[in-house]
This record gives structure tokens, sequence and C-alpha cells, in this order.
């Protein structure tokens, strides 16, 4: 049997990297998206309200 | 529940919920992967390896749940016709993508020092591959309809044929010949040794509540959207 000499913890940390950056990358962008679109809601509102 | 499905009142109960599902979610999330990287031991084939688990297990599982979301939703929205339920639906695409996505990554990543491949074509990297796929062709088209202002019959009819790939995911490895291990766990068994499936189970409870914070947030955010577009589609129609 072949054996490669391949460091473990690389690949855990390589992939907590992957699922740590796209889970907050994710949450932080719907948070964001959602209170940019609440901001825009409330502005059109009053705006209308206005006229 | 359809006293929930009302927008105002869903959005009292939003936006209390989305920041509370937000924060425990991620606070679960860091106290089981603090867990599952420093204090589970290595394990006896895998090594340290099996440290993957405790992100690849809950992606697999919410890139799956997410696409269930979808199809509920859907058959909701095409029985009530209630507009919420459509909200819900798009709001799940997202979060179910990049949970998908995660989930073949780390699995990949997996992979290499374990099988001795970045990459098989089995089925249930497969099937979970299409998934990813499905995704992309639900949220193109859920984009598409809502902007051509047109319903969203024919997005909810995509996510419930699509949800005929979820059983085929979860039995692929009972099906087929796989390098992937077969399910660890059934209703009510585990095969997972105790130290391992603690910090699991708070990693899936963590990942969930985030997922639901922001699939709560996509839906406030598409709500907000359409409430300003009607507000002055509304406005413009009475000063015409």
């Amino acid at each position: 049997m072949i054996r490669e000499n391949l460091n473990q913890w690389d690949f855990v940390i390589g992939a907590y990297v992957v699922g740590i950056a796209g889970t907050l990358a994710m949450a932080v962008w719907a948070w964001q998206t959602m209170r940019a679109a609440e901001k825009r809601r409330d502005k059109v509102r009053e705006k209308v309200k206005r006229k | 529940m359809h006293a929930f499905a009302n927008p105002t009142r869903f959005l009292k109960l939003a936006s209390w919920l989305t920041p509370l599902l937000l924060v425990g979610g991620l606070v679960l999330v860091a106290i089981s992967l603090v867990w599952g990287l420093f204090y589970v031991p290595p394990d006896r084939l895998m090594g340290e390896t099996v440290r993957i688990l405790f992100i690849h297990v809950p992606a697999a599982w919410l890139g799956m749940g997410g696409w269930s979301a979808i199809a509920i939703s859907s058959l909701v929205y095409l029985v009530w016709k209630h507009p919420l339920a459509a909200l819900a639906a798009r709001a799940s695409a997202v979060p179910g993508m990049v949970f998908t996505a995660v989930c073949l990554a780390t699995g990949s990543i997996w992979g290499r020092p374990t099988w001795g491949s970045w990459w098989v074509w089995d089925g249930r990297l497969t099937s979970m591959l299409v998934l990813l796929f499905l995704y992309a062709g639900y949220i193109a088209l859920a984009q598409a309809s809502a902007r051509d202002g047109g319903s969203y019959k024919i997005p909810a009819i995509f996510g419930l044929v699509g949800a005929i790939n979820i059983p085929i995911i979860n039995r692929s490895v009972v099906w087929w010949n796989s390098l992937h291990q077969p399910p660890s766990i059934t209703v009510g068994k585990s095969a997972i040794d105790p130290a391992f499936l603690v910090p699991l189970l708070i990693a899936v409870l963590g990942f969930s509540l985030l997922f639901g914070g922001v699939v709560l947030a996509r839906m406030r955010a598409l709500l907000a959207d359409f409430q300003a577009e009607a507000r002055l589609r509304r406005k413009a129609m009475e000063a015409a």
C-alpha cells in the first residue's frame, strides 16, 4: 500500500475556512440586503405620504 | 398557520425572531466548531480529518432541507395561493444553495486524504451536484418571473418537481456502490460515538438556527422590495 505524507490538519483547516467564510458571508449579506430594502421601503412610504 | 401568514403579523414576529435566530445560531455554531476542533479526539480510522464532520454534515442536511422548504412552500402556494409562501420558497433558495456548495467543497476536501481523490462520480456526490444546479436554475427562474411581474406558478412547479432529487440523495449510498459511507444516523439510531454525536447535534442546531435567520432576513428583504414597488406603482396610477 502506498501512503502519502499528507498533513491532515491542512485539510481540516481548509474545510473550516470554507465553511465559516461561506456561512458568515451569507449571514452578513442577508442582513445587509434586508436593512437596505427596509430602508428603501420606508423612504418610499415617506415620499408618497408627503406628496 | 393562516393567522401568521398575514404580512403585518409576519413582520411583527420576524422583527425580533430574525436577530435572535442569527445570534443564537452563531453562538451555537462557534461552540460546536471550537469543541470539534480542539476537544474531540481523533477518529481511529479517519484520524484528525473526522473534525470536518461538524461542518460537512450540517451543510449536507441544510442543503437538502433548503430544497424541502422550497417544495413545501411551493405546494402551500399552489394550493392556497398565499404570497408569503412564495416569498418563503424564494428566500430558502440562496441559503440552501450556499450550504449545498459548502457541503460539496468540504466533502471534496475530506475525500482527498480519506479516499485519495478530490472527486468521484458516484451516486451521492453526483446527486448533490445536481442539487446545486437545481438551486441555480430555481434562483434564475424565480428572479425572471419576479422581474417580469409574472406569477410564482412556474418556479413553484419547478420546486416541486426538483424535490424528487432529495430521496435520491438520501438513498444513493444504499442503492449504489459508493466510496461515501452509508447513513450513520437514522430515525432513533446512531452509529456515532457520543464524543462526536453531542457536538455534531449542537452544530446541526446552530447551523439550522442560522439558516432560519437568513431565510427570515431574505423574506423581509423580498417583502420590503415588493411593498415599495407596489406603493410606487399605485402612486403612478393615481397620478396618471
